[in-house]
């Protein structure tokens, strides 16, 4: 007898329900029942039971249990596995084949020529020492205790998948910033992709694309990191002073001139802040998407939690500590000079 | 006074609100703006309003904040688009120009002047006013051909590498002004472009308009909240109140004979021996056997007739147009004319500032 039995019945009910017999396997709480004496089924109104899906079950048959649900969900996403995979197979194929051109390059690349071409690309992005200084002190101090090709794994990895946030994120935002009703509907889906737990994202991920294959932590990468930077692009051009704004139509500037000559660049130290975050968010998802099969840093830091080597873990973890201060400093220097040649002093 | 009309307004409307189409008919019908505030929640923005502006006219139109001045000029180059009504330039009109039409017209027939600048800060001096050209395709080297010469005109030659931020705000609206010359268009839009400067820099940059406008011959449109500015500037004195023309006319005119309280209000704190002009005060030449203590000239301020006399009332001045005598001004009317004709103690602005 469960709880509910009564008001199944009263409703007149019964029928519906029908007293089929149970399939599937027994669940824990029908077990335990069993060993439960008769006279407990007469419960209070006190310990009334929550009517959940699974107390329900056990009042009428055809109400499904919560396990049902899941295995619905579950069963849903494979029906359509194979249609979705015959589409973004292919249309993300190029991912993969980036990534793992991008880490083969940057290995392959002599040290001491991947060392001064960064030192040198730094250099003339910010225009400042100190940021080449954190660079070349940072990277000799990887190689130096021999992480230098794990960090140029996960450095390579950032490399791709920031510059393809970017490149998607960018547009996206501008569009954001023109329609608003795309912006309405964008914004609950930027809120999800930045609060679903970053594993979660991993799981129908595993169940599209094999393991084995870069493009599927590249595409958890840059649904993790792509966010910010499309936030802040839709921002910066809303925040562009109207009065500028109107000015650039008084003078009879086109839509695009006036994306190209006024909105884009007014609004580029916005932009650049969200390309900061972009960056320092897919080098937080790099380390859990070592978890499938991305190489890096991240894998000597899941060697230390599988095999308990604590040393492993933490010079590892404090490796990828360093790459974030360099990254975060070199892109704020970058955003420090675009905001400098607009303001000029 | 034989100029062409160069830029009309006929009938214009603007009403605020999520149905303005209905509240124009009730407008149109004569309800007021605050029963259509209340009744129908919609805000009547500006109301019938019939303007013809002169070719090589600075027509000047003046009201307090909210009166619907900044709307209105936005309605020149549909900046804003209005809810019913005409706007003829040259005879065409601007409603019913396609976008790529309207955007050709605001590219070359006019140019506006903002309160705020509104100067592009990333752009150097140089390339800022140069907008006009580079926006209609012309290259980047003819297009800064121009805007030197501007510049230069309007006293900022050398500074053409700076950055708007590095200049002060007189400046920074002397850029304004250049980059409005620069597109060439014989419309310009000023929208209470000096109200953000200092009051000497004011005074200079209007001195500069006036001395520009010599030259140049443009149409302009100014808006102002200052009667001082407006009298000054203004060849034709347009009053808004409430969204509402009041009064317009020759400046002089509005001030002798204001048609209203408000105007009333509004000139009577005015210098007007120093706004009036001898002209607007004379008498035609009738009597010739009249003796006379002197010559002064038809623009004359009574300010300096008044300096002339000694501040003797008997005294009569002959009044000259170049070398022709066109008619006789006698101190007593000069000095009745000073006294503004109803001097109000709690008018209006003293309940409703003006910002």
């Amino acid at each position: 007898m469960a709880f509910y039995d009564s008001m199944f019945s009263t409703l007149g009910l019964q029928d519906w329900c029908g007293i089929t017999k149970q399939d599937g396997p027994m669940t824990m709480a029908q077990l335990l029942a069993k060993n439960k004496t008769a006279s407990e089924a007469d419960t209070s109104l006190w310990d009334m039971p929550f009517p959940s899906l699974d107390n329900l079950h056990a009042a009428c048959n055809s109400i499904p249990r919560t396990r049902d649900m899941t295995n619905g969900v579950e069963q849903f996403f494979l029906s359509i596995k194979s249609s979705l995979q015959f589409v973004l197979d292919p249309l993300t194929q190029p991912l993969s084949w980036l990534l793992d051109g991008a880490i083969w390059l940057f290995v392959a690349t002599p040290w001491w020529l991947l060392i001064s071409l960064t030192i040198f690309a730094v250099y003339s992005v910010t225009r400042t020492k100190g940021a080449p200084l954190l660079v070349a002190i940072t990277w000799l101090f990887l190689a130096f205790i021999d992480h230098y090709t794990y960090a140029v794994q996960t450095m390579a990895i950032i490399f791709i998948c920031t510059g393809l946030s970017v490149i998607i994120g960018v547009p996206i935002g501008i569009a954001m910033s023109k329609y608003d009703r795309l912006q309405k509907s964008a914004i609950p889906v930027l809120d999800m992709l930045q609060t679903l737990p970053t594993f979660v994202y991993l799981i129908p991920l595993i169940f599209l694309f094999s393991v084995t294959e870069s493009k599927l932590y590249g595409i958890a990468i840059i649904l993790y990191a792509i966010v910010p930077v499309v936030r802040l692009t839709d921002l910066g051009i809303r925040l562009v002073d109207q009065d500028i704004i109107e000015a650039a139509n008084a003078f009879g500037m086109t839509a695009r001139q006036k994306l190209l000559n006024v909105e884009l660049p007014l609004a580029l130290p916005t932009i650049m802040a969200g390309v900061n975050q972009t960056i320092m968010m897919s080098l937080a998802m790099v380390v859990i998407a070592s978890l499938v099969s991305a190489p890096g840093l991240g894998v000597l830091v899941l060697r230390g939690i599988n095999n308990l080597e604590l040393g492993v873990g933490l010079v590892s973890g404090f490796c990828i500590v360093i790459l974030a201060i360099l990254l975060d400093r070199v892109s704020k220097a970058a955003l420090a000079r675009v905001d400098v040649s607009h303001n000029n002093h | 006074m034989t100029k062409a009309t160069k830029v009309s307004i006929k009938q214009l409307y603007k009403i605020f609100g999520s149905d303005p189409q209905t509240a124009l008919e009730f407008a149109k019908q004569g309800v007021e703006k605050n029963e259509l505030m209340e009744q129908h929640n919609h805000v009547m923005g500006l109301k019938d309003i019939n303007v013809d502006m002169k070719d090589g006219d600075i027509t000047v139109i003046m009201g307090l904040s909210g009166s619907g001045k900044s709307t209105l000029i936005r309605h020149f180059n549909r900046l804003i688009e209005p809810t019913d009504g005409q706007i003829l330039i040259d005879g065409v009109d601007v409603m019913t120009l396609s976008d790529d039409e309207l955007r050709k017209m605001r590219q070359t027939d006019m140019s506006m002047v903002f309160q705020k600048f509104a100067l592009l800060p990333h752009k150097t001096v140089l390339e800022n006013a140069g907008t006009a050209l580079r926006v209609r395709g012309i290259s980047a080297k003819e297009a800064d051909a121009e805007a030197i010469k501007w510049l230069a005109r309007v006293g900022l030659a050398g500074f053409e590498e700076h950055y708007p931020s590095q200049l002060s705000g007189g400046m920074q609206q002397r850029v304004g002004i250049a980059r409005a010359l620069t597109s060439n268009a014989t419309v310009m839009l000023m929208d209470e472009a000096f109200s953000a400067l200092d009051p000497l820099i004011r005074t200079d940059m209007q001195d500069l308009l006036l001395e520009l406008q010599k030259e140049l011959h443009k149409t302009i449109i100014f808006i102002s909240h200052d009667l001082d500015e407006a009298l000054k500037l203004a060849d034709h004195l347009v009053i808004l109140k409430d969204g509402e023309v009041i009064q317009q006319g020759e400046p002089q005119e509005i001030l002798l004979n204001p048609s209203d309280p408000y105007i009333e209000d509004f000139v009577s704190d005015i210098n007007r021996a120093r706004v009036l002009r001898v002209r607007s005060v004379m008498q035609p030449l009738s009597d010739s056997s009249i003796k006379t203590a002197g010559q002064v000239d038809h623009n004359d301020t009574l300010e300096s007739v008044i300096s002339h006399s000694d501040g003797d009332t008997t005294k009569v001045y002959q009044v000259m147009e170049g070398q022709q005598a066109i008619g006789t001004i006698c101190m007593k009317d000069l000095v009745r004319a000073l006294v503004p004709r109803a001097p109000s103690d709690d008018g209006i602005r003293t309940q409703t500032d003006a910002a």
